[in-house]
């Protein structure tokens, strides 16, 4: 079976849980329902006293040929378009991108504990985020923010290092090599990371508030700068869906259907890489979404990487943004940091979902 | 699981740097026992002991052997030292003690990373700490420890400097800084004019919006100038440590009539990037230009450079009523 036609989508192989496709449509209507809710409720609930109503009419007011007048002050306005938007719209495109990263991994390395940052691009973009916070004070480089910059190349060098490091040991050519690579190259660099972090303590603060995550600054600036990214991976990741189901067969059936399983687990790897580097890059380390969400709608809708890879953007979005608005509602007008959050109402949720489903991992 | 242990070490650590905090000043305990104790072949006929109680301070004092070798691991107990006139007595200090000038600063010294061999190298006869970490390692060594934690308020800052000044043989110049201090307060505060409804600040520790509240040390001192906290309701509870991370429409909303800035050295900020940021044009505080740089050094110390805090502060009142 050509690969052509898989990517067409000319054949719909069903290699596990049959009952897959009938979830798909509600599933991505759900999916597509929580998004919506998630991303009102993060625009018109905030610690400001907006009155919601009034923030609606704000909304309405910058569409095309609607004019209303919301009554807010240019505070409250600035409150609505340059604070809440862009986090709620960051908040989607992190949550999107790190859930499909995740189920894209789970997917390639067959392994349910993948998650985003398995690859070293956390550590990779840790250090390279250190590095820019500790040489970036003092005389400062005007407007230009070096800290998401450093952070993505440092991502993105780490995942490198992790495949040159795994494909280099000769004949292992099985996915466990790559993970291993994955784990000594992310545990040199954090090592380096906390070097540099012990020499300059003075900026401790600074990159502890980068590590754990930071959409409380969040600026269009930022969603402008991850949405190309985001976009680009999400579409490549989401052609491949099919050849990744037939994959799930193993390697050696995948090459008998003229699948190269070697050329789509380093193009998959390295979408999903780009994805989580410039997710990391601009939000910091977000824990558990990676891992959670996709899991979750595997144990809902099934195990099918066709169903699993879009409904994981979908509730991934909506998932962080829903996180988020509670980082800054419950202790309101404090934030609580938004890894906190996900690692706290991640895993008790995820326990949960566990119990219910008869489904099994995989 | 790694990853939620990685946080919640992340938690602390964010916590425990919060400044000035956590460890209370019922630590500040002075451990001289062992070296301190008035020398006993001193001939001194038992019956002379009772009727020389009285006059006590005169007998002892001469024979304390006063430490001529301190290493102090506190910038603010730096600060102090050579502020009370026992910087001869100094012989290292800690790679954050920047100030005075003068400071004999060991570049490897770290005070937030403490090595006892490397302090033990110095041969100290007196280690300040600002907490306890070391404390019992360098006893055992022998060597004579003073924690001066971090000061709650403004009174602990006068009684550290007095016991400072005790144990290094100091006590005139310590009273004397004190005295001074006190008087300088006095003056700035009396210079102050707050308007009749008051100013209201935001102190910015660092980019990511992280705050002080009232209850901090900091706090306290700009609540003697009449300035009011709008990030007071961000921790109520005290759960932050008083140093809490503001929601960025928060602050929007609180419209500050002046904002200090903490965070010039650590995370390259300015008037004009704060005032370039989104949404922030608006504020009044950039509207009136009533942005002003904070030294985050002489901000998140408790020595005698308070002083110039307070004129920070008295000026940028100043030139907010000038406005």
């Amino acid at each position: 079976m050509p690969v052509r036609q898989l990517l067409a989508g000319g054949v719909a192989p069903r290699p596990m849980g049959g009952g897959a496709e009938k979830f798909r449509v509600p599933g991505l209507l759900i999916g597509f329902v929580a998004v919506a809710v998630a991303t009102s409720a993060g625009v018109l609930i905030g610690p400001a006293d907006i009155d919601r109503t009034d923030a609606l009419k704000e909304l309405l007011d910058r569409l095309p040929f609607i004019s209303v007048d919301s009554g807010l002050s240019p505070i409250q306005k600035n409150i609505i378009w340059e604070v809440r938007l862009p986090r709620v719209a960051l908040g989607a495109l992190v949550g999107g991108t790190l859930a499909l990263s995740g189920a894209s991994y789970q997917a390639v390395f067959r392994n349910p504990l993948a998650d985003p940052y398995l690859l070293g691009a956390a550590a990779g973009a840790g250090l390279g985020a250190t590095v820019a916070i500790v040489t970036g004070s003092g005389d400062g480089v005007g407007t230009f923010d070096l800290v998401p910059l450093l952070a993505f190349v440092g991502a993105l060098i780490a995942v490198a290092l992790t495949y040159l490091l795994g494909y280099s040991s000769g004949t292992q050519r099985s996915p466990a090599a790559l993970l291993l690579a994955g784990v000594a190259v992310a545990s040199f660099l954090t090592a380096i990371q906390t070097f540099i972090q012990q020499q300059n303590v003075e900026t401790i603060r600074q990159v502890y508030s980068w590590i754990l995550g930071r959409l409380n600054t969040a600026s269009w600036d930022e969603v402008s700068l991850l949405a190309p990214y985001a976009f680009a991976s999400g579409l490549l990741i989401l052609v491949y869906r099919r050849v990744l189901d037939v994959m799930r067969l193993g390697d050696l059936e995948a090459s008998s259907l003229g699948i190269r399983p070697q050329l789509v687990r380093l193009v998959v790897i390295c979408a999903a890489s780009l994805g989580t580097a410039a997710a990391v890059a601009v939000s910091g380390l977000i824990a558990f979404v990676g891992i959670i969400v996709p899991h979750t709608v595997r144990l809902v809708a099934g195990a099918s990487n066709r169903v699993v890879l879009p409904l994981s953007i979908l509730f991934g979005a909506a998932f962080l943004v829903f996180v988020d608005l509670l980082g800054r509602s419950l202790a309101s007008p404090a934030e609580i940091p938004i890894g906190v959050i996900t690692a706290f109402c991640g895993a008790p949720f995820f326990v949960i979902v566990l119990r219910s489903s008869k489904r099994t991992l995989g | 699981m790694k990853k939620i242990i990685s946080i919640i070490c992340g938690l602390m650590i964010l916590a425990a740097c919060g400044d000035s905090d956590s460890t209370s000043l019922s630590t500040n305990s002075v451990t001289l026992e062992p070296t301190v104790s008035v020398e006993t072949e001193t001939e001194m006929p038992a019956q002379d002991q009772e009727t020389a109680e009285p006059d006590e301070s005169e007998v002892v004092q001469p024979s304390i052997d006063y430490p001529t070798a301190i290493v102090s691991l506190s910038p603010t107990a730096t600060e102090m030292l050579f502020a009370i006139g026992a910087g001869e007595q100094v012989v290292a200090v800690d790679n954050y003690s920047y100030w005075p000038p003068q400071a004999p600063v060991v570049d490897d010294l770290s005070g937030w990373n403490p090595n006892v061999e490397a302090i033990a190298s110095f041969e100290p006869d007196l280690v300040i700490l600002s907490d306890t970490g070391v404390q019992e390692e360098l006893e055992l060594l022998g060597i004579r420890v003073y924690v001066a934690a971090a000061a709650v308020e403004l009174e602990d800052v006068y009684s550290q400097l007095g016991e400072i000044g005790d144990i290094t043989g100091n006590s005139q110049g310590s009273s004397m800084v004190v005295a001074q201090m006190r008087e300088q307060i006095e003056e700035i505060l009396d210079a102050i004019q707050m308007p009749s409804d008051s100013l209201t600040y935001f102190h910015e520790l660092d980019d990511t919006l992280y705050s002080v509240t009232s209850s901090t040390f900091i706090g306290q001192i700009y609540t003697m100038t009449g300035l009011k906290n709008i990030a007071d309701p961000a921790d109520e509870d005290g759960t932050a440590w008083g140093y809490p991370q503001l929601s960025e429409e928060f602050i929007l909303e609180a419209d500050p009539d002046i904002i200090f800035f903490a965070d010039a050295t650590c995370c390259a900020q300015s008037v004009a990037t704060i005032s370039a940021r989104p949404g922030w044009s608006e504020l009044s505080a950039v509207r009136n230009g009533n942005v002003f740089e904070m030294d985050s050094d002489i901000s998140s110390r408790w020595g005698p450079r308070l002083i110039d805090f307070l004129e920070t502060v008295a000026d940028a009142v100043a030139t907010v009523n000038a406005r």
